[in-house]
């Protein structure tokens, strides 16, 4: 058993972050929300280039051929960078729609809630979206549809829930770096917020849900057990929405402001945590594993 | 990431799994809980088991994933835990192990693997508990032995123990981290005085420790004199970063009985009911694989044998702290399901439900090590 990123991993984790900082970094971040939600197609093209999407292909079909576990990393890292886009939707579908492995086409799908994010700019769709009403979505990064009568309890791919169980966790560590960079420079009292013991333990809480949000999807990632999947996603939410709301505490009153980045952490959580279909399900899963087991 | 073991890990799990099949059937049965002489007795013989059969040193030299595989399988085969055996196996054991000299391995350590002698903690005391540094119990050098004066507080199994790991104070002039060292004193010197202490759930687990003039032979200090607050480090981190290993497996089964329970009263058919035991299985699901990679990180950093596979990081701390929730939301879970009946001291869960209060409190206070992981991990500056 070696439970821990090898040093493939680890290098794709530096070599992913260094090309997201490059090409969506914090000044193209807040561009993007005040170009309000259009997709930029320059940037797909080029996550495309960089193999995003064709991560799990294999070599023969033009993929760079890895697993589920390195696509767990590469999704990490895009909700740290709170890259937009339907990500999750055009990596599946590589190798399945034309174009979407290499970032000419954009897919997106029908997740839960019936909701649809980045209709409007999508190439392909992913499951009916007939009579789809335009939502004012609260993400400004994340235009959404939602789809009259879709059945709420439709069952999700069990990887597009783990992506984007991923994505919580990248955005739950950087509302927890935001935090703590915040609570290390901000003074107040004459000395940084973060040497006060209730600052500090928010951002203790912080790092403990990632932590063990991170180890529950890499799990995940390697068992590819639906079971496995609910857990992951449940404490991957909670790490996202939970340490975005105590991320936003920390900060104070500059983080109820829209030039702090930390709401689109929050919102963006909100999102994906739809997205991943009904909590209650995911609950219900687990505890009728729990009965499996006894018996 | 991986989650198999190797052919070699598997066969120690089907050797382990075949010798507990044919050794658990044939223990005596387990003394009360108030029957310390009686859990001495078991406890120890357990350990000599274990000794008898090569699984004796499974704490100190095999691997961190082949202890895991011992903890994970003889907690699932309902075999006894560590018990009176804790303090000497998990805490001194690996500290003397790690710090000790030569002829103090040699005195202490297989005594402790063969299931002879049990060991005590003598950390805490009534102004220094969270605030450990602080303590005050004395031990003036006389010659060539210490003569120890205080008092220690909270010290689990003080009644039943040979050997108690006392931190003293050596110099009160130095600034309180560094005028303390770590004795191993011998429970049966004059002037100790063991006063046991009923804790909440109803049970003596605690006692208080009174110390007199007790002289301490200065052949007993592990590691240097005044570098003692570096040793409890060590000691400390084996407290928090592994100890815990068994009990998340048999809080696992725990779950799946309080499920079975609810099913078997009607409370399962509260959605709300099974939301929380749904919440609940991911949490302890999450724990073991928190474990399995901290135990992963220690192997790969190069855990060093003898030593109960090296010493874990502050990465213990992001564990108890979670952990300690989860072991009490467990419980919490489990009273809601029994309703009235958790008011019953006679039905099973009542008695860990209390028990479980401590966790938050014991080895470093919940807020303690939110502590550790605010200014040890993400850096942020002291108070």
């Amino acid at each position: 058993m070696r439970f821990r990123l090898t040093e493939d991993q680890v290098a794709l984790r530096a070599g992913v972050r260094e090309v997201l900082v490059r090409c969506f970094g914090a000044e193209r971040l807040r561009d993007a929300v005040d170009a309000g939600g259009v997709l930029d197609r320059g940037l797909w093209r080029e996550l495309g280039a960089a193999g995003f999407f064709s991560l799990c292909l294999p070599e023969a079909k033009g993929g760079v051929g890895l697993g589920v576990p390195e696509a767990v990393v590469v999704f990490e890292e895009a909700g740290r960078a709170l890259l937009p886009g339907p990500l999750v939707a055009t990596h599946l579908a590589a190798g399945r729609v034309p174009g979407a492995a290499t970032g000419e086409a954009v897919v997106t799908a029908v997740g839960g809630g019936g909701l649809v994010e980045w209709l409007d700019d999508a190439d392909v769709v992913v499951g009916s979206v007939e009579g789809a009403v335009a939502l004012r979505s609260v993400d400004p990064l994340t235009p959404l549809h939602r789809v009259p009568g879709a059945d709420p309890a439709a069952r999700l791919d069990d990887l597009f829930v783990l992506l984007t169980a991923a994505e919580q966790v990248g955005t739950a560590v950087r509302a927890c770096e935001a935090a703590v960079q915040h609570a290390r420079t901000r003074e107040q009292f004459g000395r940084p917020v973060g040497a006060f013991q209730a600052v500090k333990h928010l951002c203790a809480e912080l790092l403990v849900r990632v932590e063990v949000a991170r180890v529950a999807v890499y799990a995940a990632a390697v068992t590819v057990d639906p079971v496995d999947i609910a857990a992951a996603r449940l404490l991957a939410d909670e790490a996202a929405v939970r340490g975005a709301r105590d991320s936003l505490q920390v900060h104070g009153g500059s983080g109820f402001t829209w030039e702090a980045d930390v709401h689109l952490c929050l919102k963006r959580a909100w999102v994906r945590a739809e997205r991943g279909g009904s909590i209650t399900e995911s609950e219900e899963l687990l505890a009728g594993e729990l009965l499996v087991e006894a018996s | 990431m991986d989650l198999a073991y190797s052919p070699e890990e598997e066969a120690f799990r089907a050797r382990l799994r075949e010798w507990l099949a044919k050794t658990l059937p044939s223990l005596p049965p387990k003394p009360s809980p108030d029957d310390w002489p009686g859990r001495r007795a078991y406890d120890l013989g357990w350990q000599r088991t274990l000794y008898d059969a090569g699984y004796g040193e499974v704490h100190w030299d095999a691997s961190p994933t082949t202890r895991l595989i011992f903890l994970e399988e003889t907690e699932k085969a309902g075999a006894p835990y560590v018990g009176a055996g804790f303090v000497g196996l998990l805490h001194a054991g690996p500290t003397i192990a790690a710090e000790g000299t030569a002829e103090q391995r040699a005195r202490w350590l297989p005594p402790i693997l063969r299931g002879e002698e049990v060991w005590c903690q003598g950390f805490s005391e009534p102004d220094a508990g969270s605030d450990l540094a602080s303590l005050r119990t004395r031990a003036r050098r006389d010659g060539d032995v210490y003569v120890v004066n205080g008092s220690k507080l909270w010290t689990s199994h003080a009644e039943v123990a040979d050997w108690c790991e006392l931190l003293v104070r050596t110099d009160a002039e130095a600034p309180k981290h560094r005028g303390i060292s770590w004795l191993a004193m011998p429970m049966d010197a004059p002037g100790v005085t063991v006063r046991p202490l009923r804790t909440l759930a109803g049970s003596t687990e605690f006692a208080e420790v009174f110390l007199d003039d007790v002289r301490v032979p200065v052949a007993n200090r592990v590691g240097a004199e005044n570098d003692g607050w570096r040793v409890t480090m060590v000691t400390l981190s084996f407290e928090r970063g592994t100890a815990f290993v068994g009990e998340v497996v048999a809080c696992r089964r725990v779950l799946a009985e309080v499920a079975r329970e609810a099913r078997a009263n009607g409370a399962w058919d509260d959605s709300g009911v099974r939301r929380r035991l749904g919440r609940a299985n991911a949490e302890f699901r999450a724990l073991w694989r928190l474990t399995q990679w901290n135990v992963s990180e220690g192997e790969a950093s190069g855990g060093v044998r003898g030593a109960s596979g090296g010493v874990p990081g502050v990465g213990g701390s992001v564990f108890k702290l979670r952990y300690s929730r989860a072991r009490q939301e467990l419980f919490e879970v489990a009273a809601e399901i029994l309703g009235p009946d958790a008011l019953d001291l006679g039905r099973g869960w009542v008695l860990d439900r209390l028990s479980s209060l401590s966790y938050t409190i014991a080895a470093g206070t919940s807020e303690i090590q939110r502590n550790i992981v605010g200014e040890r991990i993400l850096g942020l500056p002291k108070g």
